[in-house]
């Protein structure tokens, strides 16, 4: 299935070279999890702090788990704050 | 140092000028800036005056860490009654001003009644003075800077002046501090002005002293810079991103107020993030972005420093505008870009260098352009009120136009400075502002986060962020994370972040050191630079105090709690997209319960109890 796979702010550094706006569409397996799709990237898993699916934050107990449909967003920031 | 023990007390009616004792009994109690500023206003004014009379009057003040060596610790507060909401104002701003003050050996200066005639106040130290200020009257902040530089030949001296906005009458002008830096919300600039009060400049030669035990002070705020360096948030990703590294969260997580808040999400949010800023432009190869930069004694240095192409269409052939200045923070850049569905990042730059030039609060202007906007796409406003401009939501010409008429309060101008709340009432739509108490939202829709919608519609000076940042917990999960589309939790939530926030910004340091620090972290250090004992716990009850204090300001100001409300968008209007889809805001499941917590009444008013509790 393929899903948009996103990293930003300092995680950025690791997308492929053909990610435009800190997205590149990727083609994975029904078994992957984000941890493993983090391990494909070469992310350091304790860098992802804010993982969001769709925009919904995923606990760090799910991340080890496959929860991933066609046509999904996977969105992972290091700890950003602002305001 | 911590208090100095000293306030100037500048009568402007008559131009006398007193030094008196600080009055340590209320500082043992509210500590200093907002908490210390806004006991000194309720004992001193009705609330009731009206807030641009001579019965008004304008506090700048410290806190006991202004001025030191902690972290962050160069902060001060404008405290006044606000004639944006009628509601207490207290607006904070960083930069090195507030330094200046207590190095020049004040807590306070406060500022009563109306001057004849344009004045700035010079202070050197001991020395004050009542200026004429009739050659910067009608002038930038910018151009006033530079007058005061040159006429005292001290590059040394720290100004803060409002700009022809505020003289204008715009009713969210702010009080810009070292050319960038600014007491922004409110319309405290306002006040100033409606006091013919140009500038304060100031030289502060008397250093540091005074710390209560200065080998604890050390050694507390050692420890509280390594803290801040080890934090991934304010060791790393607020210095290389800014706070405009949210502009990508929240449009993720769907609470992208965008469209005059009529949408959730904005598709040219990654245009105008924090990382777009880093990026080379297409036009001229360089970046948005020229470096970051720190305020006083800060070892974040969150602040941005920007440039904007030459050849781009708002600064061709304007040299002015060719250099650096401050910005984009993340709340101007979603209220000059979101909202307004501008998309052009250096078009949203040069309104903001606008906003500093001319000391207006971008949150409010741009959500009073985005009302604007709308009301014109209804064809309520027409080219006939706006000189012939399209006034269509996502013309970068539009926003740039509205910066330039705001700033010197020319023809629609006029009307965009009234904010959004009176612009919607003029024009017989009083529904479309996106306000509570008459202060536009910053930049996250509380559909997508529910509890935001309870801080701002109960926040002391109207929609605010800064009055208690559940965002932190609710999205990005510090201290921890919370479902932000649940209202469970959230009223309990809710008072912690603004007793918390009440009590971090009476103490001279800047609100961003809690995405690192904790109460536990800072009390040693206000322990070890103050008189009296100061643990986490007597912070969060002054926080306590500070914020009852507020909210008998108000209620005496007439401000009820039939005003702790959203507008009805937020209430009845289901978001579109996003993981907040079909969700509306639901306050009327938190605000009863949050009136319990605080102990105050069903109509919420807080009970004598509760002021006996809190020695009110």
């Amino acid at each position: 299935m393929e899903i948009t796979f996103k990293l930003y702010a300092t995680l950025s550094r690791y997308l492929p070279p053909e990610a435009k706006k800190h997205a590149v569409k990727i083609t994975i397996s029904a078994e992957d999890t984000a941890f493993s799709l983090l391990d494909k990237f070469n992310v350091p898993r304790e860098s992802a702090h804010l993982v969001l699916l769709n925009g919904i934050y995923l606990d760090p107990d799910e991340r080890n788990k496959p929860a991933f449909k066609e046509g999904d967003t996977l969105a992972i920031w290091p700890p950003v704050a602002g305001g | 140092m911590a208090w100095t023990r000293k306030v100037l007390r500048i009568n402007l009616t008559n131009g006398s000028i007193a030094e008196e004792p600080l009055n340590m009994d209320w500082a043992m109690q509210y500590l200093g800036q907002r908490g210390l500023g806004t006991k000194y206003l309720s004992e001193e004014i009705d609330p009731k005056c009206d807030a641009l009379g001579p019965d008004n009057k304008m506090i700048m003040i410290t806190g006991p860490l202004t001025g030191t060596m902690a972290s962050t610790g160069g902060r001060y507060s404008v405290v006044t009654k606000s004639p944006l909401t009628g509601t207490i104002a207290c607006s904070n701003s960083g930069g090195f001003i507030g330094n200046e003050i207590k190095c020049a050996g004040w807590d306070m200066i406060i500022f009563e009644g109306k001057s004849p005639k344009p004045v700035y106040l010079y202070l050197e130290n001991d020395k004050a003075q009542l200026l004429p200020a009739d050659e910067m009257w009608g002038k930038s902040v910018w151009e006033t800077d530079e007058i005061i530089h040159k006429k005292h030949q001290d590059p040394l001296i720290r100004v803060a002046c409002v700009g022809r906005s505020a003289e204008e009458g715009c009713l969210y002008a702010a009080i810009v501090n070292d050319l960038h830096r600014a007491a922004g919300r409110s319309g405290v600039g306002t006040v100033m002005a409606s006091k013919n009060l140009k500038a304060v400049a100031v030289r502060g030669t008397l250093g540091v002293g005074n710390i209560k035990d200065p080998m604890g002070f050390l050694k507390a705020t050692n420890e509280g810079k390594q803290v801040l360096k080890d934090n991934a948030v304010t060791g790393e990703g607020l210095p290389q991103l800014g706070t405009q590294v949210l502009m990508n969260v929240i449009n993720e997580v769907g609470a992208m107020p965008t469209k005059n808040m009529q949408d959730v999400q904005f598709e040219g949010s990654s245009k105008i993030s924090g990382e777009a800023m880093h990026e080379p432009r297409e036009s001229d190869g360089k970046a948005n972005l020229t470096t970051n930069a720190g305020c006083f004694a800060c070892t974040i240095a969150c602040g941005r420093i920007s440039t904007i192409d030459q050849g781009h269409f708002t600064v061709e052939n304007k040299p002015e505008y060719w250099g650096n200045s401050g910005g984009l923070e993340y709340e101007a850049a979603w209220a000059l870009g979101s909202d307004t569905m501008v998309d052009d990042l250096d078009a949203l730059t040069y309104a903001n260098f606008l906003c500093n030039e001319d000391g207006m609060d971008p949150i409010s202007f741009g959500s009073t352009v985005a009302a604007a906007m709308e009301l014109f796409e209804m064809g309520v406003i027409t080219k006939e009120q706006t000189d012939g401009m399209e006034l269509k939501f996502g013309s970068a010409e539009a926003l740039a136009w509205c910066a330039e008429v705001t700033a010197k309060g020319e023809g629609f101008g006029k009307d965009l400075g009234l904010g959004s709340k009176r612009l919607c009432e003029k024009y017989g739509h009083p529904d479309l502002s996106m306000t509570v108490k008459g202060q536009e939202f910053p930049a996250y829709d509380p559909r997508g986060i529910q509890g935001m919608g309870l801080t701002y519609a109960t926040s002391n000076r109207g929609a605010c962020h800064l009055r208690g940042y559940t965002v932190s917990s609710e999205i990005l999960g510090i201290p921890e994370k919370t479902d932000p589309l649940s209202t469970e939790g959230k009223p309990e939530l809710v008072k912690a972040f603004q007793d918390a926030t009440a009590a971090v910004d009476s103490a001279g340091i800047c609100v961003f050191t809690t995405f690192a620090w904790t109460l536990e972290d800072i009390a040693p250090q206000i322990d070890a630079a103050c008189e009296g004992e100061w643990t986490s716990e007597s912070l969060m009850e002054m926080g306590e105090r500070i914020w009852n204090m507020e909210r008998d300001f108000n209620i005496a100001a007439g401000i009820t709690g039939d005003m702790d409300t959203l507008p009805k968008r937020l209430l009845k209007d289901a978001a579109k997209t996003g993981p907040a889809k079909g969700k509306v805001n639901n306050l009327d499941e938190m605000l009863p319960k949050y009136y319990e917590v605080r102990g105050w009444t069903q109509d919420g008013v807080p009970t004598d109890e509760t002021r006996a509790r809190l020695g009110l």
